[in-house]
């Protein structure tokens, strides 16, 4: 009787499912437990509980909500960081014999959980942030279209990774690789928690994807400033336009795609398996149909940074600015016609596997077109290399390798010799490091000034670039060459001795990777002691050409005093060049988004909906799934969801301003 | 300076003299030809990436912004003729890399039967393909000779100079069958087919293995893939003859519980309807196999009977836990015997051909045009078809 009392309260979840005898396991829970501690602890003391809860947790600001979204991004870069250097300090010792230090059911984790961390909380955050804080000012815009949903959107993002930061230390993370194909994902191969935990997180996290997507849509369609015809639009708005239509006509698809997974593992259906008619060959195909769009949605509003970056300083309009917008909206359509190159081997026929080949080749043509845009761009500038400058040079020296040796591998027959390989790996993060981590990078030294009105310490920053840059080259040149030598992927173990050096090398490229990430940090830490002398007072530190540069920084709440009014791209270099005047009388009240915790309390319900379906805490899911739905019925009865700030007020911030500027001369 | 950077380099070469880049320098004919389309098309996209590389260190060098003498002209954005040759250049690349993609896709098609042992030396009558069926078990590899009627798992043996004719199948998960040295992969699904055609010319142990991960036991799922020479495979076949194992269905059903690292392992002789009994799911004995199923349903199907002709499982591989709101794991029952299923199947799994067609190996030209030294059409739709444009016979 207490036996099954207890399977009722706490579901599968037993004290078994708690890792204590993992010593790495507690190690890391001890390390994260006291620094959480201390974290907490410190919150508490210096009482920041509720400017927490009241500035930045419930604000419906896109600016600090882009904010929250690029911190979140830059912890879970730690976690996913840490995954990798443990892979290839395993990979660099199993050899000759030796079994490493990790055992399979660790080691297949902790490459899945790379893959999903990698993609899904740091890559989107990052980018998803960027776009947050900068396309409303960009557009000229006080904030998104639906602040309230974009809060949501945040803490729902926030909520899959507690999830997948949970199965850590409660249970495991599933040990199927990144995409979970089944058979093996399905209930017969792996019946413990590790896929319901995948299934929830990115289930959890896709509802805010999807929405925000959609926001920003609205956003970009509804509320540019007057005067900003879509073709007069910055190229990174243009590029977020086209993600945020990738990222809603595909997310659908995956959210679609793990429900019929669940429903294989809950109730018993056979869509994905071997038996009763059931097709895995079918989930391969969905998942890669919203898979290959996703790495679009990755890399777009990067080409849009370093769009931005690259005519900033080089002090020269854009080069082809229409052939710039054709070739993002080619690329966003026919990034849904390539899906199949990810799977040549499956024996399709050689016509199905040309035509997926052929298709992709000609992104390559787009993709090109952007690269030598961005170099004659360059040519007949005036190049400054600050740090956002030397991001985007070594980009476009490290991208244009990574896109040849994914040309290779759309080539179906090259394909088939390297698919799998060590080759592909070194291929994909060559791009995606190379083009989504360098372009983050970029545009996170290229607008830091306007998030917080300082500029980041340049010299702690090129530490962080240079040991990037040659770290990367270091860590994953040795990977093309073991992809030719037919290693594959994944392996834990090797027999083959000649391999070992490549991997030691390779092991070398992730340290000084891990140099970059702490430089980085330090870079932040030591720019904001020196915030002082790095204060950038104009709100225009780099010479800007698009209107987020002519508010200030940090901009106030409401972004614009008064909406700009918009008569060519590069909207503010115009308004500088015709001698444009700041207005210093005449506000009016602003009518501004109150903020709301029912963001976070939806999200946190959402968590709690997600942990007690992973572990069959069946009331626990009825209780949470009920709530969720009273809070956000009962959301929609908030009658004060707005606000005008008085033009008392209004005057006082620009007043403030003025001084300030006056005081620069 | 730049000296020193070239001597830098030499260790480099060293590292590189010292490893075996078997996938640049395969020992089979397809693998090979694959290894052309690899360097040929980096070849070809090189002619663009060199360039762009070079023009942009160039650039930035020549337009930092402490080089006064550069020309500056910060309003200059457009220019039709370069942005024409910006979008033809890629453009003029990726149709021939195209072309050649289309061409080598369908003419390295794994699903095609080969036509040359290597260079100029065209399969012919003489040429009896080797038959493989491989079945990717978790995790470890079973390879059958229905020729010879044996069975090795973890160790596969090919004469050199002779067609292989895989058959793949896998018995729970996804898996990939790959032996760098002789050709490209093809994944190892489970109830379903892929096929693979390759030779190995030079003769010697290359390693084979899962190229898709597939679970705990995945590194160690490798396998030697010996070529031999004709005496020395016969030699080999005799040699496992001798072996004391034999594999039925129900020494199957122990092979394929999973384990880890196993040893190579012999089979004098093999049940002639397990492949497709493995390649039905109905190797365990009252199970209906697929194809059976099949058949039945095209045929209308059983009705409600249908539905309620299911058992409960007593095994299913990894002791499956079965979905926690599901029904019990269960199969359908076979309403004939296991031997009347597997006739069936036997008559009804497409014939293996028996005849090697040999191929015509002059240049290709359009579709529709006649071959050089062929006088009438006729002639032509005697040959066997090239398989260019067309599905195998």
């Amino acid at each position: 009787m207490p036996d099954t009392l207890t399977r009722f309260i706490f579901g599968r979840l037993t004290l078994e499912s708690l890792p204590l005898h993992e010593p790495i396991v507690v190690a890391t829970f001890i390390a994260v437990a006291l620094g959480g501690i201390a974290l907490l602890g410190a919150i508490t003391y210096f009482k920041l509980w509720t400017y927490l809860w009241r500035e930045w947790f419930t604000s419906v600001d896109h600016k600090k909500i882009g904010i929250m979204y690029m911190v979140l991004g830059l912890v879970m870069l730690l976690r996913g960081f840490s995954d990798a250097i443990m892979m290839r300090l395993q990979q660099a010792i199993a050899f000759n014999g030796s079994e490493g230090y990790l055992n399979s059911h660790h080691y297949d984790q902790i490459f899945t959980a790379h893959g999903v961390i990698m993609i899904f909380f740091v890559a989107m955050p990052f980018v998803t942030g960027l776009m947050n804080f900068v396309v409303p000012l960009q557009i000229g815009a006080r904030d998104v279209s639906f602040p309230f949903l974009n809060n949501f959107s945040f803490w729902m993002t926030v909520g899959g990774a507690v999830l997948v930061m949970a199965s850590l230390f409660v249970g495991e993370f599933a040990r199927t690789g990144w995409l979970a194909y089944p058979p093996l994902s399905g209930i017969g191969y792996s019946p413990d928690v590790g896929v319901d935990y995948y299934i929830w997180a990115l289930q959890v996290a896709g509802v805010g994807t999807t929405l925000s997507g959609i926001n920003l849509i609205c956003t970009i369609i509804k509320m540019r400033a007057p005067g900003m015809t879509m073709m007069r639009m910055p190229v990174f708005t243009w590029t977020s336009l086209c993600t945020n239509v990738l990222i809603v006509a595909s997310f659908p698809v995956l959210t679609a795609v793990l429900a019929m997974l669940s429903l294989d593992r809950y109730v018993g259906t056979n869509f994905f398996t071997n038996d009763f008619g059931g097709n895995p060959m079918m989930y391969v195909n969905l998942i890669w149909i919203w898979g290959h769009p996703e790495v679009y949605i990755l890399i777009l509003p990067l080409f849009g940074v370093f769009s931005e970056v690259t005519s900033t300083f080089s002090g020269k309009r854009l080069f082809g600015y229409t052939s710039m917008v054709y070739a993002t909206v080619v690329i966003t359509i026919l990034s849904y016609l390539v899906w199949l190159h990810h799977f040549f081997t499956m024996g399709s026929g050689a016509s199905v596997n040309s035509f997926f080949g052929i298709t992709t080749m000609i992104i390559s043509i787009p993709t090109g077109a952007k690269i030598f845009n961005w170099l004659f761009t360059m040519y007949r500038g005036r190049i400054r290399f600050e740090l956002p400058m030397m991001w985007t040079v070594a980009f476009m020296l490290t991208f244009t390798v990574g896109g040849m040796t994914g040309v290779l591998l759309a080539v179906p027959p090259a394909d088939f010799v390297l698919h799998n390989s060590l080759f592909l790996i070194a291929h994909f993060h060559n791009v995606i490091i190379g083009g989504v981590l360098f372009g983050l990078f970029a545009g996170i030294a290229y607008w830091w000034p306007k998030a917080f009105g300082f500029r980041l310490d340049p010299f702690w920053g090129k530490v962080s670039f240079w040991c990037w840059v040659v770290g990367f080259w270091f860590a994953f040149m040795p990977l093309y060459i073991l992809g030719l030598m037919g290693v594959t992927r994944r392996m834990r173990v090797f027999d083959d001795p000649s391999l070992q050096i490549w991997f030691v090398i390779a092991a070398f490229g992730a340290v000084l990777i891990a140099a970059g990430i702490a430089a980085f940090l330090v870079q932040i830490f030591v720019s904001i002691r020196r915030r002082e002398a790095l204060a950038d007072p104009t709100g225009d530190p780099w010479d800007g050409r698009t209107l987020e540069w002519s508010t200030s920084s940090p901009p106030p709440a409401y972004n614009f005093a008064f909406t700009p009014v918009i008569r060519d791209n590069d909207a503010w270099w115009d308004m500088k060049k015709a001698g444009y005047i700041r207005p210093l009388s005449g506000f009016r009240p602003i009518h501004m988004p109150s903020n709301t915790g029912t963001g976070i309390i939806l999200a946190g319900f959402s968590v709690a909906l997600g942990f007690a379906m992973i572990w069959y805490i069946w009331w626990l899911a009825a209780l949470s799934f009920v709530c969720l739905i009273a809070t956000a019925i009962g959301h929609t009865f908030n009658y004060h969801r707005d606000f005008h700030i008085p033009a008392a007020e209004v005057t006082q911030t620009e007043a403030a301003r003025t001084t300030l500027l006056a005081a620069q001369g | 300076m730049k000296r020193f950077g070239a001597l830098l380099l030499f260790p480099l070469a060293g590292l590189l003299s010292g490893c075996d880049l078997v996938v640049l320098a395969p020992a089979g004919d397809v693998a090979a030809q694959q290894r052309d389309l690899l360097v040929v098309s980096t070849l070809l996209m090189l002619i663009i990436i060199v360039p762009v590389m070079a023009l942009t260190v160039f650039f930035a060098w020549r337009y930092r912004q402490s080089n006064a003498s550069a020309t500056y002209a910060p309003d200059w954005d457009h220019s039709t003729k370069l942005e024409l040759v910006i979008w033809a250049a890629p453009l003029l690349i990726i149709i021939c890399l195209g072309a050649l993609t289309w061409l080598g896709t369908h003419l390295l098609d794994p699903y095609r039967r080969i036509d040359r042992i290597e260079p100029g030396q065209p399969v012919t009558q003489d040429h009896k393909p080797l038959r493989v069926e491989v079945v990717a078990l978790d995790w470890k590899w079973l390879f059958i000779y229905p020729d010879y009627g044996i069975a090795s798992v973890n160790e596969l043996a090919a004469p050199v100079n002779q067609p292989i004719d895989f058959r793949i199948t896998s018995s729970a998960v996804m898996n990939s069958f790959y032996i760098p040295a002789l050709a490209g992969q093809i994944y190892a699904m489970p109830a379903m087919e892929t096929k693979l055609h390759a030779v190995i010319n030079r003769e010697g142990t290359y390693s084979g293995f899962s190229a898709n991960y597939s679970g705990a036991g995945f590194s160690g799922m490798r396998f030697a893939f010996h070529g031999l020479s004709d005496e020395a495979f016969e030699q080999w076949v005799a040699q496992t003859r001798t072996a004391s194992a034999k594999l039925d269905r129900d020494s199957y059903l122990d092979l394929e519980k999973p384990s880890e690292n196993e040893p190579v392992r012999h089979y004098a002789s093999v049940d002639p309807d397990l492949y497709g009994a493995i390649l039905n799911l109905c190797v365990e004995r009252g199970k209906m196999c697929m194809n059976e199923m099949m058949s039945i349903d095209a045929k209308g199907g059983l009705g409600l009977a249908g539905v309620r002709n299911t058992l409960p499982l007593q095994y299913d591989k990894l002791a499956r836990r079965g979905a926690v709101f599901g029904n019990d794991p269960s199969y359908v029952a076979s309403i004939c015997t296991a031997e009347e299923a597997a006739a069936v199947a036997r008559a009804s799994r497409d014939a293996w051909p028996t005849y090697w067609p040999a191929k015509n190996l002059s240049p290709l030209r359009g579709a529709g045009m006649l071959r050089p030294g062929t006088d009438s059409r006729s002639a032509e739709a005697d040959m066997p078809p090239l398989g260019l444009l067309r599905r195998e016979l």
